[in-house]
């Protein structure tokens, strides 16, 4: 990977970074790619050529050529000819990089936010009883199963309003 | 490039035999969860084979004595004890391998480090059921314990050293067994005895020798890909 040296942002950097930020995650449309912290980076090439750096949640994950196309569409409707949108893995994606907005907007639609990962990075965290059940805000929940409706979430109920709910799984 | 296209096959040839479940799983959740193991392996798989080449012509255009994958990950789901010893083994292995190779600063070191965290919840997830089948009906107990024979066979290849990873490979063996083995002990099972390989063919995927279940794997795989180029919906 042949990074550039990073140089301040321009204004027009700033607004078009805001913009491509501001294009709602595919899958989870409560919050934005800003606030998942998967827009790594955004710089202005030459006059009217855009290069974007976007980071997958998982290696596997089938949103990122949405979100792409997203990105593009933004951009060009904002008079950017040319954007192309770069997908980087390093340094890895992990739950800590999205906002305490993001956690708030998940929680709020119905998803457990993950917790702040142990110091020991990578892994599962292992059966953990303190998530808090989205619902009814109860902490009695119990894991269903480690995958749910996408790779990012795990499965859990709660065992106080009996409800099932999705958890935004540590990575 | 050779490690690129052993790691990528690995990757690949797993993660279709794990979409071989959609349907079949025994239940809902699990039908999700082997799914998005699947789906993992799959991520994985274009990063890694894009290193080697132009990923759908390697995906679909190879023949079978093309694909470097081991042995072990082509072997058929068999019933849920196979599919999962076989998990146990490869995700194990697999999770011990990434790990290594993110602490380098070789081609493969960004992937490993975020395809870690993935394998590890796989890792996690075979161990939970190793657990279940080993230390719960008499029926689960015994088909575990055959489906972790059965593969044991396949498992000496996974040490075979990969040229272009830079790997302490008996120091990886080394820990496997001593992870599997504690899993084992855990679900009251113990660790197979018996050769690691056949004296006939177990123990050559990475020379691209596969056993007889591949072909028509591949044969399913590829045949959408073969029969109308470039399709694209």
């Amino acid at each position: 990977m042949v990074t550039p040296a990073p140089h301040a942002p321009t204004a027009l950097e700033e607004e078009l970074r805001r913009l491509a930020g501001s294009v709602p995650d595919p899958e989870l449309p409560m919050v934005s790619l800003a606030e998942l912290g998967v827009l790594r980076g955004l710089r202005v090439l030459a006059p009217g050529r855009v290069e974007v750096e976007l980071t997958p949640t998982y290696t596997g994950c089938p949103a990122v050529e949405t979100m792409a196309a997203d990105i593009e569409r933004v951009l060009h409707d904002r008079g950017v000819p040319e954007v192309e949108v770069r997908t980087v893995l390093a340094p890895p994606w992990t739950t800590d990089a999205i906002s305490a907005e993001g956690r708030r907007k998940l929680a709020e639609s119905g998803i457990a936010p993950p917790a702040p990962r142990r110091a020991a990075a990578g892994g599962p965290v292992p059966v953990e009883l303190t998530v808090r059940c989205p619902h009814c805000g109860s902490t009695e929940t119990t894991l269903l199963s480690r995958f749910s409706s996408t790779a990012c979430k795990a499965l859990r109920r709660c065992e106080t309003c009996r409800e099932p709910f999705d958890h935004f799984k540590e990575l | 490039m050779t490690a690129a296209l052993a790691l990528g096959d690995d990757a690949l040839v797993l993660s279709h035999r794990l979409g071989e479940w959609a349907g079949h799983a025994p239940v809902l959740e699990e039908e999700v969860a082997l799914a998005n193991i699947a789906l993992d392996l799959l991520g994985q798989a274009r990063v890694l084979l894009s290193l080697a080449g132009d990923e759908d012509e390697l995906a679909y255009l190879r023949e079978e004595r093309a694909f470097r994958n081991v042995q072990l990950v082509e072997q058929p789901n068999g019933d849920f004890a196979h599919t999962i010893a076989r998990q146990l083994y490869f995700s194990t292995y697999q999770e011990l391998l990434y790990e290594e190779l993110a602490r380098g600063d070789g081609p493969f070191a960004p992937l490993a480090a975020k395809a870690v965290k993935e394998v590890a919840y796989h890792r996690d997830h075979a161990e939970q059921w190793t657990l279940r089948l080993g230390d719960g009906t008499e029926e689960s107990h015994q088909r575990m314990r055959r489906a972790l024979d059965a593969l044991w066979r396949f498992t000496g290849e996974l040490f075979e050293p990969v040229e272009g990873c830079e790997v302490e490979w008996s120091a990886l063996h080394g820990a496997w067994l001593s992870r599997v083995t504690a899993v084992l002990t855990r679900a009251g099972l113990s660790l197979p005895e018996g050769p690691r390989r056949g004296a006939w063919a177990a123990g050559a995927g990475r020379q691209g020798i596969h056993t007889e279940p591949f072909g028509p794997m591949l044969a399913q795989m590829q045949h959408l890909h073969r029969s109308h180029p470039g399709a694209a919906w």
